[in-house]
């Protein structure tokens, strides 16, 4: 069903940003037009969930140039459910924001640059075209580019001087991929490809492709050998930054993974194996990177990492069960790890420091806020009956169905070192008692009450989020089912897509 | 012509692999813009170079009766060069504020540890 309702998320940030460029020196007047854009795209993508829900597929062709020569657009369930995401996480950074972040990245035009990267990051979840996601992807990096370094001292800096090459890198082995997939077939409509693709008789060729992509998509989600620019770069950034990085950025790529290796690449045995094999080593090298850590955002970060390998496992897996489980993991995390980063902002702000040595005694003093924060932790670990319980159970069956046992193994492990590596950074911040320092200052009771519930707010809306996906886990069960299916049989996407 | 095209893009992607692989900060730079520009001229190549053919079909003909050639890889290149130029520029900058910061163009110095932010 042809729909131009599905361009409207984009536009709807796109309109926003320019909006705050012109009101450069207006600071208050900044952080209300930013509100009033991110509440707009949220209510503009849970219209267009709504309407992909019952029609199924949406699609937009753009300039009226049928697929596969144009451009086209398309808002499955899949898209649909990651521009509701990605538009319930900017709305919490958003209100966030206004609040946490220091007033010279403001007058640099960080609102700005935010509504950029998540009209990116929309733009990517709803193409159809690769090439196309090669140019929103440029969009979203190029944005992260200048939040991570605007305003920055020197260890913002040094973090992203990794970020920027490691990142560039990646676009390149991404431009690669798609030339020589254009050699091979022709053509650059997803859909088109995945036809195309399934008629190339040199087999070898093809996973060579799939692998370059995986190469490109992996350096940008963290899978095993090629993550050592996130823990490097991502605790440097102020909280609100680091929310959006850890929670939309790295799903971004597992997002376009997941697209490229059941739509148009279908994994063969070999790359099964690939991605089998990666996932068990990210699960490990993430849990055991994460162990050994003094800063809690640079715990968090490893935990990213070693999160990504449970939705690579479930890609690798590649049965209904796994990836309905994958999407549900996805949908769980995205929440999750964004709300990780914005709690962690408020310890900065009431302690003034993210080392675990110089942190402690939180429940005695804040125990509403502690009881708050172990809400998001508990939902991480996966605790029945919060929300990162239920993907576990997908993710185990079938890894047992297919008799993976090594990664089934590595599952099992890294849920115990995640849960491990929770408790010691519970007992350390929040019931340890507070080691003396000489400087004591406390930022978040210095501000006025309003500023305190603007930190407070989105933290809290998160977690209901998150609570909500785990106690009302049939409702996203029938989501991540539903798109499962599409995953699996592919010839509703292309039907669709193609007009057929 | 392809042959040419296919060592230069060979040589750009190694030459570009080579630098990054060093420490200097300019040399990683100058290997991703090499990178870069290897991937362009690979697009240009996988597009099926037709010398002296029209993109466009006959006004008598409904379809290609002969050798075409393909606009796309051209537009591609062209999108393709103007975002590596913006990000190139960016990296330009970065380089030179944390060179200013650092005093050393050596990759090995980046890692001032554990100050709180």
């Amino acid at each position: 069903m042809t729909d131009n309702l599905l361009i409207l998320p984009i536009f709807a940030h796109l309109l926003t940003a320019i909006l705050l460029i012109f009101a450069w020196s207006h600071i208050n007047l900044q952080r209300v037009i930013s509100l009033f854009g991110h509440f707009m795209a949220l209510v503009l993508s849970l219209h267009l969930f709504s309407k992909t829900w019952k029609a199924g597929i949406l699609t937009m062709q753009a300039g009226g140039w049928k697929a596969p020569f144009g451009i086209t657009f398309v808002s499955d369930t899949f898209s649909a459910t990651f521009v509701v995401l990605t538009a319930i996480a900017g709305l919490a950074v958003g209100i966030f924001s206004t609040v946490s972040v220091t007033k010279a990245r403001m007058q640099f035009g960080y609102f700005a640059i935010s509504h950029f990267l998540m009209m990116g990051l929309n733009g990517a979840f709803l193409t159809g075209d690769i090439f196309n996601l090669y140019v929103w992807f440029e969009i979203v990096i190029i944005s992260s580019f200048v939040l991570m370094t605007l305003a920055g001292k020197k260890p913002q800096m040094e973090g992203a001087i990794k970020y920027v090459a490691m990142n560039m890198l990646a676009s390149t082995v991404f431009l690669t991929a798609i030339a020589i997939l254009y050699g091979l077939t022709g053509t650059l409509n997803m859909a088109d490809l995945s036809l195309k693709v399934a008629q190339i008789e040199k087999k070898e060729l093809v996973s060579v492709t799939s692998l370059l992509f995986f190469v490109g998509f992996g350096i940008k989600s963290a899978v095993f050998p090629l993550y050592f620019w996130l823990p490097s770069s991502y605790h440097t950034p102020p909280s609100a930054i680091a929310a959006t990085f850890g929670g939309l950025l790295t799903k971004m790529g597992v997002y376009a993974m997941m697209r490229t290796f059941t739509l148009v690449f279908v994994p063969d045995a070999f790359t099964q194996h690939v991605l089998i094999a990666c996932a068990i080593l990210t699960l490990f090298t993430g849990a055991m990177g994460a162990l050994n850590k003094t800063s809690i955002r640079r715990m968090f970060s490893y935990l990213i990492i070693c999160h990504i390998g449970f939705m690579i496992g479930g890609l690798g897996l590649h049965t209904h069960v796994a990836l309905a489980a994958v999407v549900f993991y996805l949908i769980h995390d995205i929440i999750v790890k964004t709300n990780l980063f914005l709690a962690t902002g408020i310890i900065h702000k009431i302690r003034g420091s993210t080392d675990i040595r110089r942190l402690g005694g939180l429940y005695e003093e804040y125990p509403k806020l502690s009881l708050l924060m172990a809400i998001i932790f508990f939902s991480m670990v996966g605790i029945p009956p919060l929300s990162g319980f239920w993907p576990k159970i997908g993710l185990f069956q079938s890894s047992l169905d297919q008799r993976s046992y090594i990664l089934l193994a590595a599952f099992i492990l890294a849920s115990f070192f995640t849960l491990y590596i929770i408790a010691k950074m519970w007992s350390e911040v929040f019931w340890k008692d507070l080691p003396k320092r000489p400087e004591e200052t406390n930022e978040f009771t210095e501000l006025p009450f309003f500023k305190q519930t603007l930190l407070i707010v989105p933290v809290v809306g998160l977690a209901l989020v998150s609570l909500y996906i785990g106690l009302g886990a049939e409702n996203i069960m029938i989501i991540s089912n539903r798109i499962a299916t599409n995953m699996i049989d592919t010839g509703y996407y292309l039907d669709a897509v193609l007009n057929k | 012509m392809e042959y040419l095209l296919i060592f230069l893009i060979g040589l750009l992607y190694s030459s570009g692999i080579y630098l990054m692989l060093r420490k200097s900060m300019v040399k990683l730079l100058l290997g991703l813009i090499l990178l870069g520009n290897g991937a362009n001229i690979l697009i240009f190549l996988m597009g099926d170079i037709a010398k002296g053919q029209p993109p466009i079909i006959p006004r008598d003909a409904s379809i290609f009766t002969q050798m075409y050639a393909d606009p796309v890889p051209q537009s591609l290149i062209l999108t393709a060069i103007v975002i590596s130029f913006g990000l190139q520029s960016f990296a330009i900058i970065l380089l030179k504020r944390v060179y200013q910061m650092t005093k050393s163009d050596n990759l090995d110095t980046l890692n001032t540890h554990e100050i709180d932010i």
